[in-house]
C-alpha cells in the first residue's frame, strides 16, 4: 500500500482525514496512485492531473523522500521507500498567494 | 409560508440567505465550499430543492456540486468538460491563435422543466449540457464551431460564456453571450447558432457591421416577452424587439452606461434595473455613490434609486451575475458587490437594506421564490 498525504482542500473534497493508503495495483507510479485515488474518491477526478491529457495541474506538486518529483514522468516508478510504505507521497497545493 | 432563498457565490465560498416574504430578517448559512471560488450557484425552477454550484480554484480546477435538499447537503458530480471533436483555435489578445482550453464554469442554467437538465457556460467560451443532473456533460459544439469561432477573443476577464437565457415559450430557443464575441441565438435547441449583434456599436471595432467581437456583459429577458431582450454591453445599455435580430440603445439619461448587471422586474417586462459603473478603467460607482437605476419605460428614461444605499465613499463593483429578482407580489431586487455586501429591495427598488455586509467579494446572486 502507498501512503498518500493530500492537500487540505482535497481532503475536504474527499471527506477524509489524515493519510490515505491506496493500492495502485501492478505499477507503483504517480499516475497509478492518482488513478487509484480517483477511483476511490470520484470527487477528486481531474483535480490533481488534468482530464484527458492527465498532465499535472500547474499549481500541484509531488514530493517524496525529500525530493521534488513534480517534473518526473508520472509513469516512472516511485522511490522504494514510498513503495514499501516507509515514506508517504505528498501531493501539495503550491504556495501561491493573491 | 412564502419566502425567498438567495444563493450567493463569492470568491471564498457559497452562502445561502433565507427570509420570509417580508424580507427583513435573514438567516445566513455558509460558507459552503469554504476557500473556493463559487462563480455561480443556481436552483432548478422545476425542483427548488435541486441546486447546482460551480466551484473552482487555481490549484485544483473545476468542481460541480449538486444538492437535492436546498443546499443543506451537497455531492460533487462530473467535472469533465471535454470540447467536442477537434478543439481548434481562437484569437488571443495579441492576435495570435490559441487552442481552446477549458478553465472554469461561469454560469449554470437549470431547465425550467426538468431538474436534471442543466446548461453550463464555460471559459474558454463554450456551452455544455447535462441531461442527468451533472453526471455527464456534452458540448453543444455548433456554437464554438460557428464560422466566426476562430476569430473570437477574450475580454479582460477571459473568454467566458457568462449568460444563458432559455425561452420558456419555445424550448428550441436559447440565447448565450460571450465576452468578447457577442450574443448568439439558437432556434434548434442549441445545434446551430446565429450571431445576434446587429446594431451594437463598439468604439474599438471600426466596422459598424461587425458580426462578432462585441464585449457583451449580460443579457436579460422577461419570460412574458421573450422576443424582447435587454443587454448591458461594455458601454451602452441596449434593447432588441426581435429576439436579437437588431439592437437599439436605451442608455438615455444614465450618468454612465458602462456596467455589468442588468435585470427585469418579475411582474413588469418594461421595468429594468442596471447599476452604472464609472468606466472600464474605474470599476466603481460614479462619485462613490452606489445607485441602482430603474427604468419603468423599457429604457431611455432612468431614475436613480438611492434610499438605503451608501452615497459616499463607496468604491465597489457589481458583477454581471450578481443581480436577481424574486417573484413575490412586491417584487424584490437583489445585488451583491465586490465589497461583500448583498442588498435587497423588497419594494421594487424604492428602498434598500444590506442583508450581509462583510462577505467575500460577491460573484453571483440568484434568488428562489417560495409562494
Amino acid at each position: 500500500m502507498i501512503r498518500v498525504i493530500l492537500p487540505a482542500a482535497l481532503k475536504v473534497l474527499a471527506n477524509v482525514n489524515g493519510e490515505l493508503e491506496v493500492d495502485p495495483g501492478e505499477g507503483a507510479t504517480i499516475s497509478a496512485v492518482i488513478a487509484a485515488i480517483e477511483a476511490r474518491f470520484p470527487a477528486l477526478r481531474g483535480t490533481i492531473l488534468s482530464h484527458g491529457e492527465r498532465k499535472r495541474r500547474p499549481m500541484v506538486r509531488f514530493y517524496a523522500c525529500n525530493s521534488d518529483l513534480s517534473h518526473a514522468d508520472i509513469e516512472s516508478p516511485l522511490p522504494d521507500a514510498v513503495v514499501d510504505g516507509r515514506e508517504p507521497l505528498l501531493i501539495i497545493g503550491a504556495i501561491a498567494g493573491g | 409560508m412564502s419566502g425567498v432563498r438567495v444563493l450567493a457565490g463569492t470568491k471564498k465560498g457559497a452562502f445561502i440567505l433565507e427570509a420570509d416574504s417580508k424580507r427583513d430578517r435573514w438567516k445566513i448559512d455558509g460558507p459552503f465550499f469554504a476557500g473556493w471560488e463559487i462563480y455561480h450557484i443556481a436552483g432548478s425552477p422545476a425542483d427548488p430543492q435541486r441546486l447546482y454550484a460551480s466551484q473552482s480554484n487555481s490549484w485544483f480546477g473545476q468542481i460541480v456540486q449538486r444538492s437535492n435538499d436546498g443546499g443543506r447537503t451537497w455531492e460533487s458530480v462530473n467535472n469533465e468538460f471535454a470540447y467536442d471533436g477537434i478543439r481548434g483555435t481562437h484569437q488571443w489578445y495579441d492576435g495570435s491563435s490559441r487552442p481552446w482550453e477549458f478553465k472554469r464554469v461561469w454560469h449554470l442554467e437549470p431547465s425550467p422543466l426538468d431538474p436534471d437538465l442543466v446548461y453550463a457556460g464555460v471559459e474558454d467560451a463554450a456551452l455544455f449540457r447535462s441531461d442527468d443532473g451533472g453526471e455527464h456533460w456534452r458540448e453543444l459544439s455548433g456554437l464554438r464551431n460557428h464560422s466566426t469561432g476562430s476569430t473570437w477573443h477574450p475580454g479582460a476577464g477571459g473568454m467566458c460564456l457568462h449568460t444563458i437565457l432559455l425561452d420558456r415559450s419555445n424550448a428550441n430557443r436559447l440565447y448565450v453571450a460571450i465576452s468578447a464575441a457577442g450574443a448568439f441565438r439558437s432556434d434548434d435547441g442549441g445545434t446551430t447558432w446565429l450571431p445576434i449583434n446587429r446594431g451594437l456599436q463598439s468604439e474599438y471595432i471600426p466596422d459598424p457591421n461587425a458580426e462578432v467581437g462585441h464585449c457583451v456583459h449580460r443579457l436579460a429577458m422577461h419570460p412574458a416577452k421573450p422576443n424582447v431582450l435587454f443587454m448591458q454591453k461594455h458601454w451602452d445599455v441596449m434593447r432588441s424587439e426581435n429576439a436579437g435580430d437588431l439592437w437599439h440603445e436605451i442608455s438615455g439619461n444614465l450618468p454612465t452606461d458602462f456596467g455589468f448587471a442588468i435585470d427585469v422586474h418579475a411582474h413588469d417586462p418594461e421595468t429594468l434595473y442596471v447599476v452604472p459603473i464609472k468606466s472600464d478603467r474605474e470599476h466603481f460607482p460614479l462619485d462613490g455613490a452606489l445607485r441602482v437605476y430603474r427604468s419603468t419605460t423599457g429604457g431611455n428614461e432612468w431614475e436613480a434609486l438611492t434610499k438605503g444605499l451608501p452615497q459616499e465613499h463607496c468604491y465597489v463593483n457589481v458583477l454581471r451575475d450578481a443581480m436577481a429578482v424574486d417573484r413575490l407580489d412586491s417584487c424584490g431586487i437583489y445585488f451583491g458587490t465586490t465589497g461583500g455586501q448583498i442588498y435587497v429591495s423588497p419594494d421594487g427598488g424604492d428602498s434598500w437594506s444590506a442583508i450581509a455586509r462583510d462577505l467575500p467579494p460577491v460573484l453571483s446572486v440568484e434568488v428562489q421564490t417560495f409562494a
